[in-house]
């Protein structure tokens, strides 16, 4: 009897099923429904984007980032050209920082209603999943209304922001800022006192405060271990220091505990938009240097020297003086990083993307130790990995 | 973005350090190899308690051709620092800082995936992100960036016509 339930069997999880989050491929040894070792396969979606970016300009490295990651785009660009303006020494005009937050925020918002209505499908609340998805749709319509694009906007510029906004833009977003709460509290209700949802997530995933240190898991996962990390109030950008909001914090580092931290981060953002649509103020969307932004439309029929600057602009780019910097944001899923290598050419030595949901996917095998197979698209959906975002 | 306790940390690692690059407020320590484990312990102790990334960059022309960077987060008095090895082309070899990082289990991985350089002491260095039987480490200068011919096994392209079923198309009516 003893040596028969000793025996172990080994589990091939995908690639693709768990949940469908990305394609993932989970190797698993069981002993008879508790998992004694989990090896996550990863790689599926590997682009080489680390490459690439080495072979374009700076500006032109502006697309890549909203296809890196795919559910926080405007946090993605935003990351992307904080790290450039850092090479350059050069900062946005207030206006564009403004609208920036404005939009990042609204993208964590997205980000973090995708994930609701995906996780909740996991465990089978499957009506969640179309009411986080219309509410996503407004942001949508508003990242589309001032970009073109519903995804892949390349709205933000190296100094920037491409355009203003347009009219009837702060309206739309102060009347998704005011619905928001009520819907909030409503998906609460369904959730947090559904007894499927709280049987499936408390105590399941579990990873200790230490873990999350010695993984480096930041975002909703380390603050669900209790590590007050966020990268907004530790390492302030883009004028985030001026705003007030709060970091919330879980206290077991459970799957409920990261359902919490992410519901109350929704309700900072919507704080943190609110503040900013108080404070938006006319003026210049992009810095009015010649040598980092392309000159106004109406002056290029007027001036040789904007001629010759857009097209320097245009086909060579600028460039930077030799260094390195690593500028990180804080994204849904946790610190997002670009460490760029200049060595004073118009393309990046190196430009490494420092991915949030790889260190913290490292961490599942211990997240899931002695946790049974079907917790296991619980774990992954309370991770929120981008597999995108992990093979890059 | 440096922060008191990089300084201090700097100051620390004096003895240890063979140069100090300060580039926009940022912070990176040279170090030998043979001491990479010395200088993350002590900055460990330090209080940077977290390895936010490691990574590495092909330098080609110049010697020695790599550079491996630790970056390492003080979380209590918000702190950046990066620790820099350099490495020969010829044996890319590094002591692994899973002791003092083990978060630094997958990072080492991919930086041998994507650079070739091997870390002693790895309970599990094998390819992260590209296939166990690629030949070459992608992010290496050398490596050229072209397109590969992909191919299609057992895969007979079918004409329109075989997928889209023939029903009579009925003809349009006329306008009254």
């Amino acid at each position: 009897m003893s040596e028969l339930a000793r025996e172990t069997l080994v589990l091939n999880m995908g690639p693709h099923h768990p949940s469908t989050h990305g394609v993932l491929r989970l190797i698993l040894e069981l002993e008879g429904e508790v998992i004694l070792r989990a090896d996550p396969v990863i790689g599926y979606l590997h682009t080489g984007f680390e490459k690439e970016m080495e072979t374009r300009t700076y500006h032109q490295n502006i697309v890549f980032p909203p296809r890196i990651e795919y559910l926080a785009t405007m946090i993605e660009e935003h990351a992307y050209v904080l790290a450039v303006e850092k090479l350059l020494g050069v900062r946005a005009p207030e206006r564009a920082e403004t609208i920036r937050i404005i939009l990042a925020e609204l993208s964590r918002i997205a980000s973090h209603l995708v994930w609701l209505g995906t996780s909740a499908i996991d465990v089978n609340v499957t009506s969640m999943l179309m009411y986080c998805f219309n509410d996503r749709e407004r942001v949508m319509d508003i990242l589309e209304m001032v970009s073109g694009q519903r995804m892949m906007h390349g709205y933000m510029r190296v100094g920037g922001l491409q355009w203003d906004v347009p009219a009837g833009f702060t309206e739309q977003v102060r009347a998704f800022a005011e619905a928001l709460p009520a819907r909030l509290d409503e998906y609460e209700r369904l959730l947090s006192d559904n007894l499927i949802w709280r049987e499936r997530t408390e105590g399941i995933a579990v990873l200790s405060y230490e873990d999350a240190l010695r993984y480096g898991c930041t975002g909703p996962i380390g603050r669900g271990s209790g590590v007050r990390y966020d990268v907004r109030k530790a390492f302030p950008y883009g004028g985030y220091e001026t705003y007030d909001f709060d970091i919330p914090l879980g206290s077991r580092g459970d799957s409920y505990d990261r359902y919490t931290v992410r519901m109350e981060e929704m309700r900072q953002s919507r704080r943190l938009i609110l503040q900013a649509l108080d404070r938006l103020r006319d003026g210049p969307v992009i810095v009015d240097d010649r040598k980092v932004a392309l000159p106004p439309r109406g002056e290029l029929v007027r001036s040789m020297e904007a001629v010759i600057h857009q097209f320097k602009l245009v086909s060579e780019g600028f460039h930077p003086p030799a260094g390195e910097v690593y500028s990180a944001v804080e994204s849904p899923r946790g610190e997002k990083g670009y460490y760029l290598v200049s060595d004073g050419g118009n393309r990046p030595v190196r430009a490494r993307v420092r991915s949030p949901s790889f260190n913290n996917l490292q961490a599942l095998p211990v997240m899931i130790y002695r946790n049974m197979v079907s917790d296991v698209v619980v774990a992954i959906a309370s991770i929120d990995i981008v597999l995108g975002d992990v093979d890059r | 973005m440096t922060g008191a306790a990089a300084e201090a940390l700097a100051r620390t690692l004096a003895g240890l350090a063979v140069a100090e690059e300060r580039f926009r407020d940022e912070v990176t320590l040279v170090v030998p190899a043979e001491r990479i484990l010395e200088a993350l312990g002590q900055a460990r102790e330090a209080g940077f308690a977290v390895l936010t990334d490691l990574t590495a960059i092909d330098r080609l022309p110049v010697e020695p051709r790599f550079e491996v960077v630790y970056l390492l987060t003080n979380y209590t008095t918000p702190a950046r620092v990066r620790i820099k090895v350099r490495v020969d082309a010829d044996d890319p070899v590094l002591p692994s800082a899973i002791p003092v990082y083990p978060g630094a289990n997958w990072l080492e991985r991919e930086v041998f995936d994507m650079f070739g350089i091997r870390f002693d002491g790895h309970p599990d260095l094998r390819r992260i992100l590209m296939p166990d039987d690629w030949e070459g480490h992608p992010l290496r200068k050398d490596f050229p960036l072209v397109e590969e011919p992909v191919h299609f096994v057992g895969h007979v392209p079918k004409v329109p016509s075989a997928i889209i079923p023939k029903t009579p198309r009925t003809p349009p009516t006329p306008p009254r």
